[in-house]
């Protein structure tokens, strides 16, 4: 590098000041950028990464004519902290295979404490002689009330969260999910704001309030619940988030022409009760992610025993059988990671066994077979330049 | 001249020493246009208030350079905006973001696109800001004007009009083209300097019409008036067609009489002129045209990515089309809705199952909004950035700076940063690039005895070669560096005629007119220093300047010079004493390229009349005296041996010339001289050729033409790099070949096969004139040769230790280039490790410049210096210019400008690798981290049945590109490297990456984008099965469609911004704060975003706060899902490194392993990187060694024996 320093020497022949010269001088200086740049030198705290990291070669700085003192040797400063990088590469995979493990064995342990019952209730609550056309039976009027025993296998404690499980049911669908109006269920001034609720927007001329297909078609399902004949309460307050009922329905809207229609969708809702305290209304207007969801429906504020039957009362009301949905009722448990689900434990265990697994290959090849580093068959640039 | 123009107003004429060539008279024919069409414009001179002027609306003085003004910059700045495929795609999808199609809000589809067209428009504005800046300070610039009654005031340049008397002093600028009237000296002369019209630093003459000269004072101006009437602004700088209107007679103009635009007044105190043309109708803002503008390959194969990513996103909405269709026909059959939460029976258009066709069709619309964020939006605006960041460092690298001129280096462009990269082959021009064009004078040969002791650089580098030891090559180099002539121009030394001696040698009164020749002539202008009296010289060429310093030295010393008159300081060999003598100098016969020669005729003291004539050999041996001939033999071998230690020689012979024979060439000579015809040049030959004839011959002058610093050494880099050479040089072969040894291009054992038509036969049909036959004669010839060329390379391929070297000169190339040949040829110059053209005019070079760039398609580097390289710069990918010591012609054109070539070896080897690196990795990048966050829309929208609906909310979609994930890829672009600056001069063959273009090449760029899509598959299955439908936090709420979708974002934030972590090889601190501050930005963001009214915030309403943070699964599943989808790559890239490391992996390892320290380890990969060069000063001690070991082994086998 240094022979490209440029010459010190000066045209001498008839040149003004020489200082004056300098002061006008082009000469590169430190700007901004380039002193962002010097600082970035100091700290280097990301010690692991894989490829490597080096020293700033560019230091525009100005040097005091005549020295040569140019940054030669910033190559072997960082030379220290530096770990071969097999070592590196070893140690990542390590380090990750070392936090995941225990985490995937605490996943798969929470996931494993948690005790889950699911009933499918949806052709089971028709009668046989109805199940060749269940939409007919479904739409017509009529007491569809139905009852379910649940025999509890294993021991669970409160609270015991009620579910119901919709399939197939594309509660995410854009035109579904767009048609509500956010406006009017925060504030009795904003009832008329139902532009993007179509076709429910308006019956009989009437804003209808809470607006929108979501709404239309709230679930409408009941489900009582009994333990040897004595009624097991089931807490339905709760079930929705505070920033929902605080927030985004408000406390002075009540519902208004609701399910007036010609065409009745789901449920109906009280319409004594402000919004924000008709919770079922609320959880289901916070659209599931998934065709296939849970809603929580209530708490069982009791212990369930091994071999406790558990009674249910339900009303067969909803839908789901035009488009083949089924319907399933759920009592599950909650850890401290949430409901049953083995998939994030396996996960982090594949992950992390993986890593282990590439850890030991490397140190493997690494112990038993150091590169030989002067074996040109690695270093096959001029044989096959196009390699990658 | 300087400073004495006022003091001494002597009848001086000027116009008696220069002869001609100085711009024509306009003939008689061309006066006949004015008036006529293209001939219309009428001046009025100094009548600013008259009628006439008043109905003649010529354009002002002001001038306007930036692109737009107040009132178009907005549209037409727009409209260069979205001339962009991409952009006009968003602007497209942000205007269809209005209607009922868009997936989602109209404001957040538009304030990506705002942001990014807005980034590009305020850099728009600030660069054209900056030009107005500069037409402000152009405009208001201050000149005398004369108001009324020879009074003049200053006023601004935009204030002048066609018509107005000015006054320009002494430096300063031309406000607009004039017409000179007068000027300080008697015959109304004065210099101009047109640097910033043609690059030429040497000063012009101009003289002013006889009639007007008399005009010196201002209050002559008081009640002059004229009328000019001349041709209509035009471009060409050379001519200017009209007459003027004087005192009632017409009086004929020329070029002579324009001093145009933007050039300078110099060596005169003032002049009067009448403007002429104004602002825009000048001749060098006509001549202004707009550099082409060039696109680097990869910006162009990024193009094609881009299309490709359109095709993919057409592709994947179409097929969600198809499935959406399906679906929706579904919902309605006979009456029974199917999904009735959809009310399938009263909807719109867009979901009508009665007509699903066209709901398809308009979902794919709609598709095709949301899958834009498959095309980056903000890679443009990213690359501009970073281009201009990158050109910062460019300009700013300390090593690429020369302290001598004051002159960093300066990207003019930023756009090629990466092509430096890519360079496969250099096209270079000789004087000036390779060579200092200082010349120096080294070496004489008089009256038959060579003087000088000097050596020169080629004769070292000859010497070299010759057997010298081979190992301290560089301590030879250092001594000669160490000796560095004290006069510039001047590195002579031999005692026997130096200091006065020379009176003492055998020939003293040969050596004393070779003296004098040097000494008068010539055209140079002295400039004495009053107080020191130095004199130091202005020349129109240096080597013309070194005769005369050469001259000086001697003791010959060139002090004054008038229009009739040439003074001198002259060494008396009689008294010894320093004497002054007065020539009389009564003709100039200049110097061209036809002619080849320069002859002066003074009369002495004596009354002698002497004729002193230096010229090329080629010309000057045919006209000696059958008794100047003395010294021809010795002159002659002396002339040879100069020219082979690459040297320019120049012969020098006198003659006397009686008075009779003077008169009569001098009547004929003027006469030739104001003839008009177009034959006037070939008159006037004939007439000089008269006199320029038995001349005695004194000797020969040896001028060196410097090899600039560390030309050898980085030409040897430069071809380990594996970049080729070629030297296109309008100098002859010799000369040329001289040079290619001197700079390590040829070398001894080199096949040199030299194509030229300077064959008998050619030369025999050349005499009899018949011009079809000698074409076909030499295009036979030259086919000839080439074939025959081929046949030798092709014979020694694989075997680099008898390389071949292709010379061809200028009058070969000619047929050579034409299309039926051109391709053999190429193929030819391909297979040889050299290639030099001589003879080459600048059209063939930019023509061998697009043949290389057109028939390798490679990329091509032009480097040149002078107004003869520009149409090569031009032509090539990348023009680089040589901001020397001949003017800013090339610079002007060039896209980077350095001060010497050796800076080539950091520009290319360094910066041209990194930023290669550089752009290609964020490229790659950029469609890394928009394929993974598309994608995942892609994916999610299966999940809704196609009805494309995002799992994000739009806030998080539009900033994607703009907030979470921009500026890491910036700071790639800017600051990542490979391996520092000292390993990419180290192993210079690092930089093939570049060349065989490995880090953009399309397995790459699909690597690059499979690992897209499969991060993106991976983060959306695994949100997916974590987040199922079970309870997502211990208080049994499960995940809904707002905390799914923030959780996926989430994700994707931190693989893009990890990818870039693991994938990045230097960091500094910004590009630390660049990854994170990222990520903590969209933390930020969320928060803050989710804490204002659920009205504006909708589904990301305290999403963070309440749901997300709290929740330990959250946590976990980001954690999963952050490093998983890292792993393919990183085990890919672990296993590459360890088993096909890739050469900048090696060279990774060197530093890594702690192997620094181990030099034989270094060696080897070193080693390695050497790959066998087959030009440079490597390969010529390569070729030693492989010799000496031949011999070795000889002798050995024959021992053995």
């Amino acid at each position: 590098m240094n022979s490209n320093t440029p010459p010190s020497t000066s045209v001498a022949a008839g040149s003004v000041d020489p200082s004056a010269a300098r002061r006008n001088s082009k000469r590169p200086k430190c700007n901004l950028l380039s002193l962002a740049h010097c600082i970035s030198a100091i700290p280097r705290f990301f010690g692991f990464r894989f490829p490597e990291k080096m020293m700033p070669d560019l230091r525009f700085t100005v040097h005091p004519a005549g020295t040569s003192s140019l940054q030669a040797n910033s190559d072997t400063a960082m030379g220290l902290i530096q770990l071969p990088l097999s070592v590196q590469v070893i140690s990542a995979f390590l380090l990750v295979s070392i936090v995941f493990i225990p985490i995937g064995v605490a996943s798969l342990l929470a996931s494993h404490d948690v005790v889950e019952i699911v009933d499918r209730y949806d052709t089971a609550c028709i009668p046989d002689s109805a199940r060749n056309d269940k939409v007919n039976y479904i739409q017509s009027p009529g007491n569809k009330t139905c009852t379910r025993n649940i025999t509890v296998t294993k021991h669970m404690k409160k609270p015991i969260y009620v579910y119901y499980q919709l399939d197939n049911f594309y509660q995410n669908h854009r035109r579904y999910v767009k048609s509500r109006s956010d406006a009017q269920l925060r504030s009795n001034g904003s009832a008329d704001d139902v532009s993007s609720c179509e076709p429910e927007d308006k019956s009989n001329g009437q804003p209808i309030v809470p607006c929108g297909l979501i709404a239309w078609s709230l679930f409408n399902d009941t489900y009582d619940f009994s333990r040897n004949g004595q009624q097991l309460s089931l807490n339905k307050k709760g079930i929705s988030w505070k920033s929902d009922r605080e927030h985004k329905f408000g406390k002075n809207v009540f519902p208004r022409n609701f399910q007036n229609g010609s065409l009745i969708g789901g449920g109906s809702l009280t319409d004594s009760l402000p919004l924000s305290e008709q919770e079922d209304l609320i959880v289901w207007m916070r659209t599931a992610a998934l065709p296939t969801f849970r809603k929580l429906y209530g708490k069982i504020e009791d212990d369930l025993q091994v071999n406790d039957v558990v009674m249910v009362t339900l009303e067969n009301r909803y839908n789901t059988y035009s488009f083949n949905g089924k319907k399933k009722l759920v009592l599950s448990t909650a850890s401290w990671l949430g409901g049953k689900n083995d998939f994030l434990g396996i996960a982090y265990l594949t992950v992390g066994g993986l890593c282990f697994f590439l850890a030991m290959v490397f140190t493997v090849v690494y112990l038993v077979k150091p590169r030989k580093l002067g074996d040109p068959s690695y270093l096959s640039w001029n044989r096959n330049p196009g390699w990658h | 001249m300087a400073g004495g123009g006022r003091t001494r107003k002597r009848k001086l004429h000027f116009s008696k020493i220069y002869s001609f060539g100085r711009g024509k008279v306009a003939s008689k024919d061309d006066l006949s246009h004015i008036g006529s069409a293209g001939f219309s414009r009428v001046v009025y001179c100094n009548e600013p208030d008259s009628a006439e002027a008043g109905i003649r609306n010529y354009a002002s003085n002001y001038i306007r350079s930036t692109k737009y003004t107040v009132a178009s910059f907005l549209p037409k700045a727009l409209f260069e905006q979205f001339r962009r495929v991409a952009n006009f795609y968003f602007l497209v999808t942000g205007l269809l973001s209005f209607s009922p199609l868009a997936p989602y809000s109209a404001v957040s589809a538009i304030f990506p696109l705002i942001i990014v067209v807005g980034a590009t428009m305020v850099k728009e504005g600030i660069e054209d800001w900056q030009r107005k800046q500069q037409d402000i300070e152009v405009n208001n610039r201050k000149i005398l004007v004369h108001k009324e009654r020879g009074t003049f005031a200053p006023t601004e340049w935009r204030h002048l009009t066609v018509g107005d008397i000015v006054k320009v002093e002494k430096d300063e600028f031309f406000p607009a083209d004039l017409l000179l009237l007068s000027s300080t000296y008697e015959d109304a002369v004065c210099y101009v300097e047109t640097m910033n019209l043609d690059g030429e630093t040497n000063l012009k003459l101009k003289q002013a019409l006889d009639v007007t000269s008399h005009l010196q004072e201002d209050g002559d101006f008081g009640d002059f008036r004229a009328v000019i009437k001349c041709e209509d602004p035009n471009a060409n700088l050379y001519t200017f067609v009209g007459s003027m209107e004087f005192e009632h007679q017409q009086f004929p103009l020329s070029p002579q009489q324009l001093l145009l635009r933007d050039s300078k007044l110099r060596n005169t105190d003032y002049v009067y002129g009448a403007v002429v043309f104004t602002g825009d109708d000048t001749k060098v803002r006509q001549n202004s045209t707009a550099p082409p503008s060039k696109r680097s390959s990869i910006e162009r194969k990024m193009d094609k990515i881009i299309y490709l990513m359109f095709f993919m996103m057409f592709l994947l909405a179409f097929i969600g089309s198809i499935f959406f269709g399906v679906d929706t026909k579904d919902d309605l059959k006979n009456g029974r809705m199917k999904r009735w939460y959809l009310r399938p029976d009263s909807t719109t258009v867009f979901f009508d199952p009665d007509r699903a066709p066209l709901a398809a069709v308009l979902r794919f619309l709609t598709a095709v909004m949301l899958f834009s964020y498959f095309i980056p939006i903000s890679l443009y605006v990213s690359i501009e950035i970073v281009k201009v960041l990158q050109s910062l460092f460019i300009n700013r690298d300390i090593h690429m700076y020369y302290e001598e001129t004051d002159k960093p280096a300066h990207a003019r462009t930023s756009n090629l940063n990466e092509e430096l990269g890519q360079v496969d082959t250099i096209l270079s021009d000789k004087t000036g690039t390779l060579t200092c064009n200082s010349m120096e004078f080294i070496k004489c040969s008089i009256g038959g005895t060579a003087y000088g002791r000097g050596i020169t650089e080629v004769e070292r580098a000859i010497g070299r070669m010759k057997g010298s030891p081979l190992d301290n090559d560089d301590g030879n180099a250092e001594i000669s560096r160490g000796a560095r002539p004290l006069v510039k121009g001047f590195n002579f030394s031999d005692e026997r005629i130096m200091n006065g001696k020379w009176v003492n040698e055998a020939h003293a009164d040969v050596i004393q007119r070779f003296f004098r020749v040097l000494a008068l002539c010539h055209t140079a202008i002295p400039d004495v220093d009053e107080n020191s009296g130095n004199v130091s010289y202005e020349a129109e060429s240096p080597d013309e300047a070194a005769f005369v310093i050469a001259a000086r030295e001697l003791g010959f010393e060139f002090f004054n010079r008038t229009q009739t008159s040439i003074s001198v300081h002259e060494f008396d060999k009689n008294t010894g004493r320093k004497v002054e003598r007065v020539y009389q100098l009564l003709n100039v016969i200049e110097f061209n390229s036809v002619r080849k020669r320069m002859s002066v005729i003074v009369r002495d003291e004596e009354g002698q009349l002497l004729l002193l004539c230096k010229g090329a050999d080629s010309v000057m041996f045919k006209r000696l005296a059958r008794n100047g001939r003395q010294f021809e033999k010795e002159t002659m071998e002396h002339v040879n041996e100069y020219a082979n230690a690459g040297l320019r020689t120049l012969l020098l012979a006198y003659r006397e010339l009686d008075e009779e024979e003077y008169a009569r060439f001098s009547e004929k000579f003027n006469e030739a001289k104001s003839a008009v015809s177009a034959d006037r040049d070939a008159l006037m030959d004939s007439v000089t050729e008269t006199v320029e004839k038995n001349l005695i011959l004194l000797g020969a002058t040896a001028v060196e033409d410097k090899l600039q610093n560390g030309v050898p050494d980085c030409i040897d880099k430069l071809a380990q790099a594996g970049i080729k050479i070629w030297v296109l040089t309008g100098d002859k072969m010799e000369t040329a070949i001289n040079i290619g040894f001197a700079c390590s291009l040829l070398r001894q054992g080199m096949r040199q096969i030299i194509i030229g038509l300077e064959t008998p036969e050619i030369q025999a049909l050349e005499k009899t004139g018949d011009k079809s036959s000698i074409i076909k004669a030499s295009k036979d010839s030259v086919i000839r040769q080439i074939t025959e060329g081929m046949f030798l390379v092709n014979s020694s391929k694989g075997n680099s230790s008898d390389a071949s070297a292709l010379i061809i000169d200028g009058k070969s190339l000619t047929y050579a280039l034409e299309d039926d040949v051109k391709d053999m040829f190429l193929q030819l110059a391909v297979g040889c490790a050299s290639v030099i053209c001589c003879r080459s005019s600048p059209k063939q070079k930019a023509l061998v410049t697009r043949l290389v760039k057109d028939g390798t398609k490679k990329t091509t580097l032009a480097i040149g210096d002078g107004a003869n390289d520009v149409g090569m710069l031009q032509e090539a990918d990348i023009g680089i210019g040589i901001s020397g010591v001949e003017g800013m012609q090339a610079v002007m054109s060039s896209d980077i400008a350095i001060a010497q070539f050796c800076y080539l070896e950091r520009l290319l080897l360094v910066h041209g690798h990194w930023c290669y690196r550089r752009i290609t990795s964020m490229i790659c990048f950029f469609f890394y981290k928009n394929i993974l966050f598309g994608f995942s829309i892609f994916l999610y929208d299966i999940y809704t049945s196609f009805s494309a609906q995002p799992a994000y909310n739009d806030w998080f979609m539009s900033l994607y590109n703009v907030f979470f994930t921009s500026l890491p890829p910036i700071a790639l672009g800017v600051f990542d490297q490979d391996v520092s600056a000292r390993f990419c001069l180290k192993f210079p063959i690092l930089y093939q990456e570049g060349v065989q273009n490995v880090l953009f090449s399309w397995r790459r760029i699909i690597s690059w984008m499979f690992n897209g899509f499969l991060s993106a598959t991976i983060i959306f299955f695994f949100c997916m099965k974590a987040f199922e439908h079970q309870a997502f936090n211990n208080d049994g709420k499960p995940a809904s469609l707002d905390i799914f979708g923030a959780t996926m974002y989430t994700i994707i934030v931190w693989v893009a911004n990890l990818q870039m972590a693991i994938s990045i090889s230097y960091f500094t601190l910004i590009q630390h704060i660049f990854i994170w501050g990222s990520v903590g930005l969209w933390y930020l963001f969320l928060v803050l975003y989710g804490a204002i009214s659920p009205n504006s915030s909708t589904t990301a309403y305290k999403v963070f706060v309440e749901t997300l943070a709290p929740t330990p699964s959250f946590w976990i599943v980001i954690l999963l899902a952050m490093i998983t989808p890292l792993m393919p790559y990183f085990t890919y890239s672990s296993i590459q490194m360890r088993f096909f490391p890739r050469y900048h992996e090696m060279v990774q390892l060197i530093r890594h392993d702690g192997r620094s320290e181990d030099i034989e380890f270094c060696e080897m990969v070193r080693q390695r990187s050497i790959r066998p060069t087959t030009v440079g000063s490597s390969a010529r001690l390569a070729a030693k060694r492989s010799e000496r070991e031949r011999q070795a082994e000889d002798t050995n086998g024959y021992h053995s024996r």
